[in-house]
């Protein structure tokens, strides 16, 4: 702290203060304040909404992922649903029964199927990157939306290890060290135990994102996005560093894909790993804000919770109906509004949530003189 | 020898959906460089619009009319979309047609129902025997209806003065604008002109039988590997490109007793990424396509 002039929280008088993980001290409060609140949560919610954050943090981590190769590397991907499938088929079959009726190790500790789940991501996305590194922009999107559809396939063939659509397989319940964290006991709930869990994944890896992109990695990553053939010139490692940004993206894309389906402890492979979904982490990662880690948390948030509100809205207006076959429908109404948010948010605030915090806090900053 | 005319007159037939909505890819990728995402929505909205259009209106004025209402559709769409996006990076409007796309499919699914509204073709599934061979009337009518089309098209683009302002732009905007191009203009027609192709497709897609569902959307995204087969802003690559994905995927899935167990049922479904993996590796910008010219 001595090298920061009191009163003046921009002043740096060292790199390394400024290159800090929590460069300011309203960033160091905040961050306090938001770990304790979400720490504390568990006490003051109910079951069912806990299972909506748990959903929501663990998205995060997805889109986390999704953000460092897309965000912060350029790499523009449509793939990452398939990672996630990956990911959530690794957990489940390292984790699944052995004596059941689909491929299964029993290996329930979850230190072990966690980090295996995002290696066997994180190693299909190291395949991928020669192509990545021959192609550039919408190239590169169109080659990564074949990578969905041919794992798809794959998902819905391989019966012994997925289930096959419509029939599935179930989730392993999560242990760690011997304690089971999937199942209610006299002191917690699961919804609870679960919660803690999503929000300790969560809170490891932001930070190791944070950290990720504040050091030598980051740097390069974000050389590349702003002119490949540029960071080329300057003795960034192309190929090494767009593979790196494909392995880490794809490490955090089979975590979330891991834990994504323990809440609900089911899964089918018919439409969950699907091109929709990898829309649907872009569409979060753009509303939340491109390029910042805290933006991608809260477009995941944000995205999560949208059900969650858009339920009420035929309370509100009189002519859309709570019922999924009449037509101006709630359902209806909710899918075409993230289309419609992705599209306003790119017009009007292209840095997404993120922004409009960014905007109000300079407002306030300076307040009451405006410029 | 039938056999084989009758695999490669299935894959012509599908061939063409896929050719007719890769040429309007391609059309709005010479205008604006960008791969516009929401062409699949467009298809099926074109597709939806006709099984309204044909008990009043009879097919092939219903094929007409809904072609020409998805045009505009797609021109309203650009307009009120990707117009204020002029100038921002590719990517970024890129997303804005997957939001058009989401936002145009999820109403279009909305006004079909529960049943599988009919287009009302009146082909069905009554074949022709040509050498020996039975082929479907439905693909042999495709493959004539996309040839003449493609004709038109080329014809368009050649002899008159907005198919010269078209062309002009794609090769060089700015230098065009010079020129009194107006490049808005030129946007709007590429736009409608790939809607209007779209709703056709979607109407093929539709035809035999098949009726229109939500699922079908699935059919436009293989004009996407056909695009980057063909070369994204190459014309005659899209139409080649798209015979051809056509033609090996009905010959993959007459092939499909023969493979291992363990690829799996229904390969040829997922034929046409795999062949644009394997295509790129080896030529990245297409096999049609202008070559990049990277410069610092």
């Amino acid at each position: 702290m001595s090298t920061m002039v009191r009163g003046r929280p921009l002043l740096y008088t060292s790199y390394e203060a400024e290159m800090a993980l929590l460069n300011t001290r309203s960033k160091r409060v905040w961050v306090g304040v938001l770990l304790v609140i979400g720490a504390a949560l568990p006490f003051l919610l109910t079951d069912a909404t806990l299972q909506t954050f748990a959903k929501a943090m663990i998205t995060a981590v997805g889109v986390i992922g999704l953000g460092l190769l897309t965000g912060y590397a350029g790499q523009v991907s449509l793939g990452h649903a398939f990672f996630i499938g990956l990911g959530a088929y690794t957990a489940a079959v390292l984790g699944g029964d052995p004596e059941g009726r689909r491929l299964g190790f029993g290996i329930t500790e979850l230190w072990v199927w966690l980090p295996a789940a995002g290696l066997v991501a994180a190693l299909a996305g190291l395949l991928v990157a020669p192509l990545a590194v021959r192609l550039r922009g919408l190239y590169l999107a169109i080659v990564t939306l074949g990578l969905v559809f041919v794992g798809g396939h794959f998902f819905n063939e391989w019966r012994d290890a997925t289930g096959g659509p419509g029939i599935g397989r179930s989730m392993p319940s999560p242990t760690l060290f011997g304690y089971e964290l999937g199942v209610s006991d006299s002191s917690f709930t699961r919804d609870q135990k679960l919660y803690w869990l999503m929000f300790g994944v969560l809170v490891v890896f932001a930070l190791a994102a944070r950290n990720i992109t504040r050091s030598r990695v980051g740097r390069a990553f974000t050389a590349i996005r702003d002119r490949d053939i540029a960071a080329g010139v300057m003795g960034v490692n192309l190929t090494r560093y767009k593979a790196t940004a494909f392995a880490v993206s794809s490490f955090y894309a089979g975590c979330c894909g891991a834990l994504l389906y323990v809440v609900p402890g089911f899964l089918a492979p018919n439409g969950v790993f699907n091109l929709e979904v990898s829309v649907l982490y872009i569409a979060m990662l753009l509303i939340g804000g491109i390029g910042t880690i805290s933006g991608a948390i809260l477009g995941a948030f944000f995205i999560t919770f949208l059900p969650t509100v858009t339920r009420l809205i035929p309370d509100v207006i009189p002519f859309v109906s709570a019922s999924p076959t009449e037509f101006p429908n709630v359902f209806i109404l909710e899918q075409v509004l993230y289309g419609v948010l992705v599209i306003v948010f790119l017009i009007f605030e292209p840095r997404g949530l993120f922004g409009i915090w960014l905007r109000l806090r300079n407002y306030w900053k300076t307040w009451p003189f405006s410029y | 020898m039938t056999t084989a005319i009758e695999v490669i007159s299935r894959g012509l037939g599908t061939g063409s959906i896929y050719a007719l909505i890769a040429l309007g890819f391609v059309i709005i990728y010479r205008a604006t460089r960008v791969i516009s995402f929401a062409q699949p929505a467009l298809m099926l909205a074109g597709a939806v619009l006709v099984t309204y259009l044909v008990g009043p209106l009879g097919f092939y004025a219903a094929v007409v009319v809904g072609a020409l209402g998805t045009a505009l559709l797609a021109m309203v769409a650009e307009r009120v979309a990707v117009r204020p996006m002029i100038g921002r990076p590719v990517f970024t409007i890129a997303i804005i047609t997957i939001g058009l796309d989401v936002v145009i499919r999820v109403i279009a699914i909305a006004f079909i129902g529960t049943d599988l509204p009919q287009v009302g073709d009146p082909w069905g599934l009554k074949t022709v025997d040509v050498f020996g061979a039975t082929l479907e009337q439905r693909h042999v009518a495709m493959v004539v209806i996309t040839a003449a089309l493609v004709a038109a098209l080329f014809g368009f683009l050649r002899y008159t003065r907005i198919g010269l302002a078209m062309r002009a732009a794609s090769f060089d905007q700015e230098a065009a604008m010079a020129q009194g191009v107006s490049v808005g203009a030129v946007f709007a027609v590429s736009w409608a002109i790939a809607g209007g192709l779209a709703a056709i497709g979607g109407v093929f897609a539709a035809s035999g039988g098949a009726g229109v569902a939500g699922t079908m959307w699935i059919i436009a995204l293989v004009a996407l590997p056909v695009i980057i087969l063909g070369g994204l802003d190459s014309l005659p690559g899209a139409l080649i490109a798209g015979l051809f994905v056509g033609v090996v995927q009905s010959t993959v899935a007459h092939f499909q007793q023969y493979f291992p167990s363990w690829v799996g049922g229904n390969v040829a479904a997922i034929s046409p990424y795999v062949l644009m993996m394997i295509a790129l590796l080896v030529r990245p910008y297409g096999f049609f396509g202008t070559r990049e010219v990277e410069r610092v």
